[in-house]
């Protein structure tokens, strides 16, 4: 081992860069090389927007799932456009036990379930497609992440401006069911992309041999 | 003085009739809750608790850390409350009636600290206290003086009696109090509440006592029921029940707030009470130590109970799998954390999509086409499924996968005999 290698080490802090942050990969290769940490950032929130649903965003987030649904924190879906299925959940290596899906009934019990669901630190990742018409909630809920370690994902279909999601994707569709992601805004590095995935790969794939997640403890403040 | 007699001086003075039951009540509950810091409590009435603390004071870091928090707790629990710390219980019954904190750790000591007091401490009758008063004794040390013979002919040989226990020449057994294994606590405001905002004040109070009452008894309860009384409309009642049994005084009140700003008051409160009858034993936890994080199972079942409390238990659910070829019964909704029922995996069938529509929707056809929002390209490779005959919701349906005109995949299905209508069942996430 040189020195160069054991600079790369992460957990060698380096007083000029900005220290490495908990993440997830995300089974794809190509997306986790742009990512900083690797991958889906933890204690943060990733903001997916994808104009119409369907077009491979659930199943782009499918392995990370499935390492998470190991471990013994929840992973909830609040307000799913649709009954996550559980056939094609089991089928795609995801245990049922720890999934949670939540349906408030107004607005408000919406911001409510995101935000407590992230601060509680019971939870490994929060999916949530809620609708924001503007960036202003968005703080509360990084805070809340932070607070609580989880991985929140907030699915929009327009672009907000003055975001403060760590992690910004948007995604689209390209011919033979595949997908284009674009990275808007990542901690650390400009704007990147696009990322050209087959999103169905990833069902057939085994689970990375490198990912982080499953005993992170949330951060109490 | 006679209550005519105080309305005289203050016409508009308040004059509350004295509940001799409601603060035997209090008391006890005060004395459950102490029984969390030390095994040996003792009641001597009407308002005063007997804490042996010396058996204590290992588990809890010392004597002044075990005082402080004793009194941090009876602050939070509401009350204002006289402490003395001596080695026998009638000394440190007399250090406290004279309002005296002392903290007396020594037998020597005790003789300097209990001379000054005042004879009213002795809790004797009003005679008995009239007549060593109408001899010209004003504290203990002045009884001490006196010849112990002469003194117990003349006050009773009680009073002798008294001042041997207290200095420990003789022994003092108490009866220890056990805590009951029901928990009733009630409080009546001072003003009729009609916020949710002040009742927590007295709810925060009554919990934390439960909370000491549970620490007590190394138990947890798996409900909690809350009685709200109105002064002309029948009482409201809550019942909160929780998935584990729990004693954090925290999580409970969070419950109950969600619980309490979801339920409709019909009138004002004038009294607010807390019944816990049902206990399970629950040990304590080993706390993270880096994180100070509770236990996984724990966090878990904290998190649902308040999505519950607040959405409603028909909002938060898990998800479970059925064994059934309709794919609209494939599938359930659990409680949250059950353990999958069903294992058997399609292995038959072909692909699922990640989203099910709750029910199939109806696609209106262009050109032979199923259509929506846009044309939609059916592929070529089919699924038939044919199935529920029995219980009447019966299927024959051949299933496609379609693409529509952005580029999302479909789940769509055709009905096998007249009419042959396409619905679109799932979306490939």
């Amino acid at each position: 081992m040189n020195f160069a290698e054991v600079l790369q080490r992460p957990d060698i802090w380096r007083a000029g860069r900005a220290a490495p942050m908990p993440a997830l990969a995300t089974g794809f290769a190509p997306l986790d090389a742009l990512l900083p940490g690797g991958g889906w950032p933890f204690g943060a929130l990733t903001e997916i927007c994808c104009a119409r649903a369907g077009i491979g965003e659930l199943r782009l987030l499918l392995p990370a799932l499935v390492e998470l649904a190991r471990g013994n924190r929840w992973i909830a879906f609040i307000a799913p456009p649709y009954i996550p299925y559980p056939p094609a959940l089991t089928a795609a290596g995801v245990e049922l036990a720890r999934l949670l899906v939540i349906n408030p009934t107004t607005r408000a019990d919406e911001l409510w379930s995101v935000e407590t669901s992230l601060r509680s630190g019971a939870c490994a990742a929060v999916l949530s497609w809620a609708e924001f018409a503007d960036a202003a909630p968005l703080r509360r809920l990084q805070l809340a992440a932070e607070a609580g370690g989880a991985w929140g994902v907030l699915f929009q279909r327009r672009t907000l401006s003055n975001s403060p999601a760590a992690l910004r994707l948007r995604l689209e569709p390209a011919d033979g069911d595949q997908l284009n992601v674009h990275v808007v805004k990542r901690r650390g590095g400009w704007s990147a992309g696009p990322v050209r995935l087959d999103p169905n790969h990833a069902m057939a794939m085994p689970a990375p041999a490198r990912s982080v997640a499953r005993d992170l403890h949330p951060r109490r403040a | 003085m006679r209550v005519g007699a105080a309305y005289t001086l203050i016409p508009d003075l308040a004059v509350k009739e004295r509940a001799a039951p409601a603060e035997r009540a209090a008391l006890e509950r005060l004395a459950a809750w102490a029984y969390q810091y030390t095994s040996f409590v003792s009641l001597a009435a009407p308002a005063a608790l007997l804490l042996e603390v010396g058996a204590s004071c290992a588990l809890f870091g010392g004597l002044t850390r075990l005082l402080d928090r004793i009194g941090r707790g009876l602050q939070t629990l509401g009350y204002r409350t006289n402490c003395a710390l001596a080695p026998t219980p009638l000394g440190a019954l007399w250090l406290a009636r004279a309002g005296a904190e002392a903290r007396v750790t020594d037998a020597r000591a005790l003789f300097n600290a209990l001379a000054p007091l005042p004879l009213a401490c002795l809790g004797l009758e009003r005679n008995g206290e009239a007549l060593l008063a109408g001899i010209g004794l004003t504290c203990i040390a002045d009884c001490l003086r006196l010849p112990r013979d002469g003194l117990a002919r003349r006050a009773g040989p009680e009073v002798v009696n008294a001042l041997d226990r207290a200095f420990g020449r003789l022994p003092d057994a108490r009866r220890a109090y056990l805590p009951a294994r029901e928990f009733h606590a009630r409080l009546p405001m001072p003003a009729p509440v009609d916020s949710v905002e002040a009742l927590l004040f007295p709810l925060r109070r009554l919990l934390g006592e439960l909370a000491g009452w549970l620490t007590a008894l190394a138990a947890g309860i798996p409900r909690l029921i809350i009685v709200l009384r109105h002064d002309r409309s029948a009482a409201t009642r809550i019942d909160v029940n929780f998935s584990a049994p729990t004693r954090d005084a925290a999580h409970i009140l969070l419950i109950v707030r969600e619980r309490l700003e979801r339920t409709p008051l019909p009138a004002p409160v004038e009294e607010i009470s807390v019944t816990a009858d049902a206990l399970q034993p629950l040990g304590s936890c080993n706390l993270d130590f880096f994180s100070g994080a509770r236990a996984p199972a724990e966090a878990r079942a904290h998190l649902t109970e308040r999505l519950q409390a607040r959405l409603g238990t028909e909002a938060v659910h898990g998800l479970d799998q059925r064994a059934d070829h309709r794919p609209e019964s494939a599938w359930r909704f659990s409680a949250p954390g059950q353990a999958p029922t069903c294992s058997e995996t399609n292995t038959v069938g072909g692909a699922r999509p990640l989203w099910l529509l709750p029910a199939p929707l109806l696609l209106e056809q262009r050109d032979g086409r199923p259509w929506w929002r846009g044309a939609l390209t059916v592929e070529d490779d089919r699924e038939r499924i044919e199935s529920g005959w029995w219980d009447g919701g019966g299927a024959a349906r051949d299933y496609f996968i379609a693409r529509d005109a952005a580029g999302a995949r479909l789940w769509v299905f055709r009905e096998l005999y007249d009419p042959r209508r396409w619905f679109l069942h799932g979306v490939f996430g």
